[in-house]
């Protein structure tokens, strides 16, 4: 009876609670209010959590070093999907409105949230900004106009990997090159453009889906490693389907420093569980590694020293974290920019989406930053949303991440930016969008 | 004392027929839907709507069909997911392949794809019951999600394999879905649907089929001795089920999130429908509601507790306090009520018909 009674009441207070839940948050203080989707929970938590941590920290330092951006604060608020794509909507919509003039941008660090946004950011006129996911096409500004690529896409890093390839084998000319991917929209993404430069330069492309959340990855790597025994492999992953690749690479023998992993396949947080069977592995990078710049110093002195770093002091400048910090940067100068031209005050979502078109960092203003040497120049308009990132191999020493190559200028003229444009045409046709005209 | 049929009397067949009897359940019915029409669009926010609402009537639906199937016809299955893709991959085809076909058209034709094909997929059904019919089903799931995975034909050689809604029309120029779709007309247009959805459903289980449906569930070898086919019986089952979880699908994928990869209706939504429809209460209609309102609305309420609260607490420590809750709450009824919020209700009903005499 008792037990009856508590669960009618349970029933009547979950109504209750759900009734109260419309009622909007309270009020936001005046700045600048910066949508944070990230996800310290989840499969995928390991790497969400050090690109959090990054991102917060950037955020954290304008607000503890310079007051904000041009003194306006920075009103930071969280919201966990768990790499989600239903959470990841609903986070949006509520972190969207809030602060004075709405959401700065959304950065959801996944490709499935991203796609699940990409319509509502255009109805709601916020920028999303995805560096080095989401959809690559959407580097034509013209057809998309909200969504940003900056400083590279799949499809960038893919013809990169493909270039360091070539540079080591100086023809690839009959050679077998294997793509193991993580079966969702995200590891699908390279496909179009390795299928494409594998009729160029005339190299075998195997394809090799891995489900989702790839820890089971034997039959693969048997079929890899003792079957077709390809010159290469590259790996699309996320994950914990990167450590499990790599161990089930050295199980068959794959040689490491044949193995290519995309950005997202190559932190301390995948190497590490391998052990030293990871040691020179390979993984395409648009930033540097490590804690040695300017930016990094200025972060502990200001945030670490005091206690209010969000993640531990030692994993300032790993991969993923500097990763969110440069997604940070990206954010605030178009932000920054924006202000410059329309005055010190929060910005609207158009103002920003100006402020990323006309945001130019170059040596002087990456110097200025305290970022020289971790990301290259970048200059975005309003055709181009990619600006001309750059992609950097590294090699997995089994401590630190360490450079072998110089920075690869993927081949964008003549190449990507067609394929951009003609996937971009499709998707404005489908969905009836009147490309813009840029000048 | 207010809920008593006392002096209610039936005088024509279609009055004693009828799905709501007692006049007080009329009216709170009405109510209800005057709420639901007329009230919620009016005050309910963006957020509210999109992340609240929608997907709640969405669930309702998956959740109806999978009633149909598991509570009435006793059919275990876990393809829910696999019906759902189904139902989101041939509305995309249906409305890119015909652009100007009506988006209800496009609804019902998913629907019924889907129909077809969860026929397909109930035929083991004859043979087999119970857990091994459930991994019969599991093999739906997987083979349908591997198979939109792998044919770049169902998401028109999209090079990413996710499919997004085009944008379409109701009555001219009311749009429902895609990105310029007031969340309200979407809104309106889902509650709609669900509403003659589950009207439907509702007579479907009071008619012949459900009874014959009911027969197969409680005794299938008593079923058939008293004349009730099967065949005939189970594999309706299956098709009007996927018929309603297609539905759910195409609703998912062109209302609320507008646009899908196979990944989102992986197995965890299967399982997700069936809690829905044991914590709601297996055999009702109503129940689907419940839980399905159990299932979309808890989470959501549990993360934004801590902050309506005024509690300070990261993000990664309410997603984890939100399983745990939700976890201790799932258990915490099946305790009080196994079989369901459906039967709570009813047990509440009842206890007010004696409000305030005990006896």
């Amino acid at each position: 009876m008792i037990f009856k009674k508590l669960a009618l009441a349970a029933v009547g207070a979950t109504l209750a609670a759900s009734a109260l839940s419309a009622v909007p948050a309270q009020a936001q203080e005046n700045g600048q209010f910066v949508p944070g989707l990230v996800y310290r929970t989840g499969p995928y938590a390991p790497g969400g959590i050090p690109w959090a941590d990054g991102f917060a920290d950037y955020v954290s330092l304008l607000n503890a070093r310079d007051g904000g951006i041009n003194g306006v604060p920075l009103v930071y608020e969280e919201c966990d999907t768990a790499y989600n794509n239903d959470k990841g909507v609903e986070c949006y919509e509520k972190l969207k409105g809030k602060g004075p003039t709405g959401g700065a941008s959304v950065q959801p660090l996944s490709t499935g949230i991203t796609y699940a946004l990409m319509d509502r950011v255009r109805a709601d006129k916020i920028p999303m900004i995805t560096s080095g996911y989401g959809r690559a096409d959407a580097s034509d500004g013209s057809v998309f106009e909200w969504i940003f690529t900056a400083p590279v896409t799949y499809w960038a890093g893919a013809d990169a990997i493909v270039q360091y390839i070539e540079a080591q084998e100086k023809d690839l000319k009959g050679k077998k090159i294997a793509l193991v991917y993580h079966d969702s929209a995200f590891g699908k993404e390279p496909i179009k453009t390795l299928q494409a430069l594998a009729e160029k330069n005339g190299f075998k492309l195997d394809l090799f889906p891995v489900p989702h959340p790839g820890l089971e990855q034997k039959a693969t790597w048997l079929k890899i490693g003792r079957q077709l025994k390809p010159d290469w492999v590259i790996m699309w992953g996320w994950g914990v389907m990167n450590s499990t690749a790599i161990k089930e690479a050295a199980a068959v023998g794959f040689p490491m420093n044949k193995f290519v992993g995309v950005w997202w396949s190559g932190s301390e947080v995948d190497v590490r569980p391998a052990g030293m069977d990871a040691k020179g592995y390979l993984a395409a990078q648009f930033h540097g590694a490590g804690a040695n710049y300017k930016v990094h110093e200025d972060i502990v002195k200001t945030l670490y020293e005091k206690g209010k770093g969000a993640s531990d002091r030692d994993k300032v400048g790993d991969i993923l974290y500097n990763r969110g910090l440069i997604s940070a940067v990206i954010m605030a100068e178009g932000i920054r920019t924006a202000m410059n031209k329309y005055g010190n005050k929060p910005m609207t979502g158009e103002q920003i989406r100006w402020g990323l078109e006309n945001l130019k960092l170059d040596d002087a203003a990456l110097d200025k930053l305290g970022l020289k040497g971790l990301m290259a120049p970048l200059q975005l308009s309003c055709k181009d949303h990619e600006g001309g990132g750059k992609v950097v191999i590294q090699q997995w020493s089994g401590a630190a991440w360490t450079p072998v190559s110089d920075w690869i200028t993927p081949r964008r003229d003549g190449f990507l930016t067609e394929m951009y444009k003609e996937s971009a045409a499709q998707y404005a046709k489908e969905k009836n969008i009147t490309p813009r005209t840029c000048n | 004392m207010l809920y008593r049929e006392a002096g209610q009397f039936k005088t024509s067949y279609a009055a004693d027929q009828q799905i709501f009897p007692i006049l007080q359940d009329r009216i709170g019915i009405g109510l209800i839907a005057v709420l639901a029409l007329g009230v919620l669009p009016l005050f309910a926010t963006e957020y509210m709507t999109t992340t609240i609402l929608i997907p709640f009537l969405v669930m309702s639906i998956a959740a109806i069909g999978l009633n149909i199937l598991t509570g009435y016809a006793g059919q275990l299955s876990l393809g829910t997911g696999g019906f759902m893709a189904t139902g989101a991959f041939a509305a995309y085809k249906l409305s890119t392949m015909f652009p100007d076909l009506n988006i209800v058209f496009v609804f019902l034709g998913s629907g019924v794809i889907t129909a077809f094909v969860g026929v397909m997929f109930g035929i083991p059904s004859l043979r087999i019951k119970g857990f091994y019919l459930a991994v019969a089903t599991l093999a739906a799931q997987f083979f349908l999600l591997w198979l939109f995975n792998k044919v770049p034909w169902f998401t028109n050689y999209s090079s990413s394999g996710v499919i997004s809604a085009p944008p379409r029309a109701i009555f001219g120029d009311i749009m429902v879905t895609g990105s310029s779709a007031h969340y309200t007309a979407k809104y309106l247009f889902l509650l709609v649907f669900v509403g003659l959805l589950a009207l439907a459903a509702k007579n479907l289980t009071r008619c012949h089929l459900g009874r014959a449906w009911m027969a197969i569930r409680d005794m299938d070898i008593a079923a058939e001795i008293i004349g009730i086919k099967p065949l005939q019986t189970k594999l309706s089952a299956f098709a009007i089920s996927s018929f309603y979880c297609g539905i759910a699908g195409a609703a998912w994928g062109f209302i609320y999130t507008g646009s899908v990869e196979p990944l989102a209706f992986s197995i965890e939504i299967s399982f997700k429908v069936l809690f829905m429809v044991i914590i709601g209460g297996l055999g009702s209609i109503l129940g689907s509601f419940f839980g399905a309102a159990f299932m979309v609305l808890l989470p959501v309420i549990l993360t934004n507790a801590p902050h309506l609260l005024g509690l300070n607490i990261p993000v990664d420590m309410i997603s984890h306090l939100e399983y745990m809750i939700f976890g201790a709450l799932i258990i915490f009824f099946l305790i009080v009520e196994p079989h369901g919020l459906a039967r709570l209700w009813q047990i509440g009903k009842e206890k007010l018909r004696l409000w305030p005499f005990p006896y």
